[in-house]
């Protein structure tokens, strides 16, 4: 068992430091490339937070859809084989649900400032 | 240093220049680059840009039309009254500058950001959509006997291509999938008409001043096919920056952005620039993903191709938003 602080705290802290600290410092292009780092370990934090939960759920959802087993890779392969010939479609009940769900998971992570994102999470 | 070359190529095709001041790199991968320089003349410095493949690196990959054909449609734009860049010099082996050419530098704004929420484009903004339209018939009307060789592509020929790359991936996404699909099944066929097609108007390419549009840029991906493909491309929602509900480039609306092309003289086909808006979407989508592979294969390990990579989900949203929407 690896001792705390949590990968998430230390990634948080080192992003609060470079957001508070150094960007007010950085001029020109580095601070371009500074503010999108700090994103990227945002990005980390949120995916660390989210990922098991939201890969669980698409993982429940791939198999009750394709009636099969497998890794997630392995489903959603499945799944793009069946939209691709055709015998998987919009009509098909809980398609467009699944798709829908997986993608704003994927959004909460990669971009949660979306605006088409921020406007569909007004809907669900 | 480039400043020695740059002057001494200045010199030789603009009179009484004595030199070149202030050269600085604005963008560039290993195989083009792009500077801003001034010419040095006792009369006032004049804002130049070079444009060009460094020494050792001619061929240009895959889609792009190359620099010599950049540079005449360019050149045939200023010359139809567009807004365009006049190209100054075409560079020559003993300019040992690589090839390329150098054009006049047009001041203005190429940030979306800025065009869409600065207070100096206020004016403007209203006004863009209709006045691109207008451009953009321009362009596709430019005189077919003048142009350059380039690709010619289709509908059926761009699913295709797309299909490739992402497939060349190995990494499944449904919400492509479904949109593969949807372009077959909706495929309009060749278009009745066949013209010159910009295939990058889109904000950062467009040099925007408070006074509206001053100049078209970037024509690496010029070709000849349906000339709604540069209708729908603009108004993909990854060229809004947050304005969704402002189609054209969250500034304006389609309406405005047909009749400024009507106006010119031609006709726009709704049901087709909507085709090729999910077409440009997911061209989007498949570019970012493109990026990811750029980033773990190298030479650009940059975070900023890395952080793209993670955008192409964002087009899986606007995929879905177009193909199946929720009420």
């Amino acid at each position: 068992m690896q001792d705390e602080p949590t990968p998430s705290e230390l990634i948080k802290a080192v992003a609060d430091f470079l957001r508070n600290e150094i960007a007010p410092v950085i001029k020109g292009h580095n601070a371009f490339k500074l503010r999108v780092g700090i994103n990227a370990l945002d990005l980390v934090t949120r995916q660390l937070a989210l990922e098991s939960g939201g890969d669980a759920a698409e993982a429940a959802r791939l198999k009750q859809l394709l009636g099969a087993d497998g890794s997630l890779k392995e489903l959603n392969r499945a799944l793009s084989d069946k939209i691709a010939k055709g015998e998987v479609d919009l009509r098909t009940p809980g398609l467009s649900e699944h798709l829908w769900q997986t993608t704003m998971d994927k959004l909460a992570v990669d971009q949660p400032n979306y605006a088409s994102y921020k406007r569909e999470l007004g809907k669900s | 240093m480039i400043e020695q070359e740059l002057g001494r190529c200045v010199a030789a095709f603009y009179p009484g220049a004595t030199g070149v001041a202030g050269a600085a790199k604005l963008s560039g991968g290993a195989s083009q680059e792009t500077w801003s320089f001034d010419i040095v003349h006792p009369d006032g410095n004049v804002g130049a840009i070079l444009r060009r493949a460094p020494p050792g690196y001619g061929a240009s990959p895959g889609r792009a039309a190359g620099l010599d054909a950049e540079a005449t449609l360019m050149q045939l734009a200023f010359d139809a009254g567009l807004p365009s860049p006049r190209v100054m010099h075409m560079l020559q082996p003993e300019d040992h500058l690589g090839t390329g050419f150098i054009m006049q530098r047009i001041e203005g704004e190429t940030i979306a950001r800025k065009i869409l929420r600065d207070e100096q484009f206020a004016k403007a903004r209203p006004m863009l959509a209709r006045q691109l339209g207008k451009v953009i018939a321009g362009i596709h009307g430019l005189p077919t006997s003048k142009l350059p060789k380039l690709r010619q592509m289709t509908s059926t020929k761009e699913i295709a291509d797309l299909e490739r790359e992402y497939r060349s991936f190995d990494w499944p996404r449904p919400v492509f999938e479904l949109a593969l699909r949807w372009l077959r099944d909706h495929d309009p066929g060749p278009s009745s008409e066949v013209t010159l097609v910009h295939g990058d108007f889109r904000h950062g390419n467009l040099i925007i001043g408070p006074d509206g549009v001053r100049a078209v840029l970037d024509w690496e991906l010029a070709h000849f096919g349906d000339p709604m493909e540069d209708l729908g491309w603009i108004c993909v929602n990854s060229w809004r920056f947050g304005e969704i509900d402002k189609p054209v480039g969250g500034f304006g609306t389609r309406e405005d952005l047909f009749a400024g092309y009507e106006a010119a003289g031609r006709r726009a086909d709704p049901a087709r620039v909507m085709f090729w808006e999910v077409m440009g979407t997911l061209r989007w989508g498949v570019m970012c993903c493109g990026m990811m592979q750029r980033f773990r294969s190298g030479p650009d390990h940059s975070m900023e191709r890395a952080m793209i990579g993670r955008r192409s989900s964002e087009t899986e949203i606007d995929l879905l938003r177009l193909l199946a929407p929720r009420a």
